[in-house]
């Protein structure tokens, strides 16, 4: 749910990354932290265990800059990916204005993609969301391994509506933003429809 | 359509004020206010050497995680909560199931006293939230996001 101040002149969206454990939603948030300048972000959180596999979630609020004179201010979160902390996810999605789903492009991780994305589907209706309707876009991480699945394979099977979707390799940076301007222009534009 | 929570100058000034006195009378280091989401939106006391957005986040977290609990042990929610530390502790409650309402304090303060003040703070709170959400809901307040052109959601994103 998008807060708009109009005291402070601001507006607030919450973007949530899901996917897979170990798809790379961490090292999304990461490499945008590294890469942004001082003054637009703010403090990374990461609830993570002592192995740095998310437990509750990261956290990493942007600052991109002024629409029309209101501060646009994004707060990036993402989701535990492991199957067990489906009552976490759930918590995280509360609110959510966009949704980036970050997948695995090894060919033995298919599965758990497959049962990610029916996940994310069926944890947002559970909160009164429909994903084909929520600005949403596809990451397709770790395009660099040998095991790489080819893209048209992953999009038939992770991408069926064809929502705007992302090469990525994360670590290097490869897609992270592109990933992050599509969804936050979809973010932007649904808001406009909304006001 | 995105559903959207709406601050206007009136509301945010009332609230703002109730945080004042709050912070003031419960002896308080200081008093936020937070939208479910982790959005903060008032602020009072000393708040200058916070990382108010990273506690709002981690302030929601938590409610969300202890409203979660509540919900598996078939309680409507636990309405309040409690940390001691050795220097600050804090108090965190819901106000009419939209906002969480935080108060910090040390050993000037006391937890009967901060209770006892954020009762009344919270009867306020909820009268002026039911007004906001109202006003909201009427749309009737102008938007300068219907006004918003691909232009300018294009040029954000100008590095």
């Amino acid at each position: 749910m998008s807060f708009i101040n109009y005291s402070s002149r601001e507006i607030n969206c919450k973007i949530v990354y899901y996917g897979p454990g170990l798809c790379g939603k961490t090292t999304n948030l990461q490499y945008i932290y590294n890469k942004t300048n001082p003054e637009a972000k703010g403090k990374m959180i990461s609830l993570a265990t002592e192995t740095e596999r998310t437990l509750f979630f990261d956290f990493l609020p942007l600052s991109l800059g002024e629409i029309r004179g209101f501060k646009t201010r994004f707060h990036l979160y993402t989701v535990p990916g492991q199957v067990f902390y489906d009552a976490s996810r759930k918590l995280i999605l509360k609110g959510v204005d966009g949704v980036v789903y970050v997948g695995d492009s090894q060919m033995e991780r298919m599965e758990a993609n497959i049962e990610s994305l029916e996940n994310l589907r069926q944890n947002l209706q559970e909160q009164g969301y429909d994903l084909d309707k929520l600005p949403y876009v596809v990451q397709y991480n770790k395009r660099d391994l040998p095991n790489a699945i080819p893209m048209a394979e992953l999009e038939e099977a992770l991408n069926p509506t064809k929502v705007p979707s992302f090469e990525a390799v994360a670590p290097k940076g490869v897609g992270v933003f592109d990933t992050l301007k599509a969804v936050a222009k979809l973010v932007l534009t649904e808001l406009r429809k909304g006001g | 359509m995105i559903q959207q929570l709406v601050m206007y100058e009136e509301e945010l000034a009332q609230i703002n004020n109730v945080c004042e006195i709050l912070h003031r009378d419960a002896n308080a280091r200081a008093v936020l206010v937070i939208d479910k989401n982790g959005q903060s939106f008032a602020q009072a006391g000393e708040v200058d050497q916070l990382d108010v957005t990273s506690l709002s986040s981690l302030m929601a977290g938590n409610v969300a995680a202890t409203g979660a609990i509540a919900s598996l042990l078939a309680e409507k929610e636990f309405a309040g909560q409690f940390h001691e530390g050795e220097k600050t502790n804090v108090h965190i409650s819901i106000v009419g199931q939209r906002v969480i309402l935080v108060v910090l304090f040390d050993e000037r303060s006391s937890l009967g006293l901060v209770r006892l003040r954020v009762r009344k703070a919270t009867a306020e709170l909820i009268n002026i939230l039911d007004v906001l959400v109202k006003k909201s809901a009427s749309g009737n307040q102008p938007s300068v996001f219907s006004e918003i052109t691909d232009d300018d959601i294009d040029n954000l994103f100008n590095d």
